[in-house]
């Protein structure tokens, strides 16, 4: 069994939207949507303040409300890397499952189904990175298998601190940000 | 201190989530209506009232049919992807409370059917010889009547509770992520059906029952609203910050003028004074819990979705 995730430097990363753009060509993303995007988060007091730059999308959760919430069962676990996917074609559009995500992670597609971030999983399966990944000019993103103790993934999560988002609403997200 | 900003811009998500519109809450309030009203009609029918000719009983279950039918239009009206609704029938996901209600609803239905064969319109009786041959049948059997009151009674309660659990069950929004809520919305629902009860009854004896039994849930209800808007206080940051948008924040006009005091405290003082025979029976107080009962809907659902994890600036 393998478990995608992903491992985001923020020290490195510039906030450039070149992963926003990458996913909306590769995945024909409608205009106007978008499935990543970056946060800016600054904390502290000035003059000691602290900016983080992130790029976010789905955190493809280990225990997804989402998966949980789809009357239908549209919205589900793929049998590869836990990747938390949609069948369109099973979706009515209830909008469960993105009252469901405290991530906002899901939007509804134009064409009426919920949308979001698949890991690009189509080109995962032929070996290939994530459109996000691959494009990032600063080498800031990392994509690979969690369950390998051997891939790039689990080393910089084995050597580096970290931080994932809101772990407090116990989803157990799967997007690593590298502090 | 923390800030952020984001760049997403998602329609329906941003600048806070706001995927579903007036349908929800009009669905949920409808829901819950019916739920209140087989509560009713069962308890009428398990406790033999039904052998009075104008117990409500008898025209309740039509009321419901068609209430339920408008509640699933303005549910069906939300979904996005129309074409597909019967997905939600080919299969039962145990963990999705939208799953639940909609199989709930399919058991409302000729449990509402069986209801209304109880008493057929005499037009009805004439052109189809069968229902009316079925409807003799069932009037024969008390043991039967009884049963029925008592499956309209459990659907009843069943059906008020899912209005409640469905959005409870969404932990996302902190200010529905209370266990709560179903008793909120259980208890709303009766003291509506109650209130509709009390201003369409013929039989004076019902409406007198109904309005003593209106104040009950209604006090109910002020105690339940009270106890989930403590245990939220005394949660988590998050959930303090749902709560204070109905109590000082965003909601809280909305909340206070026409759910608590009109919704609730008005009408309750003048059903009060009117059980105690200090002033006559009036349709105003029926019309203004009702009234609550609808914005109460409104109020919970468009302030659950404004809550959040995230302060995004
Ligand atoms: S981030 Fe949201 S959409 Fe993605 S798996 Fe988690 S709950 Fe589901
Ligand atoms: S919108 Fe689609 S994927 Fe989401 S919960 Fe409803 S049916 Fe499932």
């Amino acid at each position: 069994m393998a478990r995608y995730a992903m491992v985001i430097d923020t020290t490195k990363c510039v906030g450039c939207q070149d992963c926003v753009i990458a996913c909306e060509t590769e995945n024909n993303v409608p205009e106007g949507y978008c499935r990543d995007w970056i946060t800016t988060a600054t904390s502290g007091k000035f003059p000691t303040v602290q900016l983080e730059i992130r790029s976010e999308r789905c955190n493809h959760c280990s225990e997804p409300p989402c998966v949980t919430s789809c009357p239908t069962g549209a919205s589900h676990i793929h049998d590869v890397g836990g990747v938390v996917l949609v069948n369109h074609d099973e979706c009515i559009g209830c909008k469960a499952c993105l009252a469901s995500c405290p991530y906002d992670a899901r939007f509804i597609h134009p064409d009426g189904y919920a949308d979001k971030c698949t890991f690009c999983i189509h080109r995962v399966e032929k070996g290939e990175d994530p459109a996000c990944v691959s494009v990032c000019p600063t080498h800031c993103m990392h994509f690979g298998d969690l369950d390998d103790p051997e891939s790039e993934v689990s080393k910089l999560l084995k050597e580096r601190k970290y931080h994932t988002n809101l772990p407090e609403a116990g989803t157990g997200p799967n997007i690593y940000y590298l502090i | 201190m923390l800030e952020l900003t984001t760049t997403r811009h998602n329609e329906l998500i941003d600048p806070f989530f706001h995927a579903w519109g007036w349908e929800i809450p009009v669905y949920l309030f409808l829901g819950g209506l019916v739920a209140g009203m087989m509560i009713i009609s069962g308890y009428f029918l398990f406790s033999g009232r039904y052998k009075e000719t104008d117990c409500s009983c008898y025209y309740l279950p039509r009321l419901s049919f068609i209430f339920l039918s408008l509640g699933m239009l303005a549910l069906f009206l939300d979904l996005e992807h129309k074409q597909y609704v019967w997905r939600l029938y080919t299969t039962f996901r145990v963990t999705s409370p939208m799953s639940w209600g909609s199989w709930i609803l399919i058991l409302v239905y000729p449990v509402l059917i069986a209801n209304m064969l109880l008493r057929l319109p005499e037009t009805t009786k004439q052109k189809i010889p069968l229902l009316k041959k079925i409807s003799d049948k069932m009037n024969s059997s008390h043991n039967l009547i009884r049963n029925i009151g008592v499956i309209n009674m459990f659907l009843g309660a069943m059906l008020g509770m899912y209005t409640g659990i469905l959005l409870s069950s969404l932990g996302a929004r902190p200010l529905w992520s209370t266990s709560i809520l179903w008793l909120l919305f259980l208890m709303s629902g009766l003291s509506g059906a109650a209130a509709f009860v009390h201003l369409i009854a013929k039989n004076v004896y019902e409406r007198e029952l109904l309005a003593k039994a209106d104040n009950g849930f209604l006090i109910i209800e002020l105690f339940v609203i009270m106890l989930m808007i403590i245990g939220l206080v005394v949660s988590t940051q998050v959930h303090k910050e749902a709560a204070m948008l109905l109590l000082s924040g965003r909601y809280a006009a909305v909340f206070w003028v026409f759910v608590i005091f009109i919704g609730i405290l008005i009408p309750l003082l003048l059903q009060l004074l009117a059980v105690n025979h200090k002033i006559h029976h009036t349709p105003l107080a029926p019309i203004l819990v009702i009234t609550g009962g609808i914005i109460l809907r409104f109020v919970i659902v468009y302030a659950g979705e404004y809550s959040h994890w995230f302060i995004v600036k």
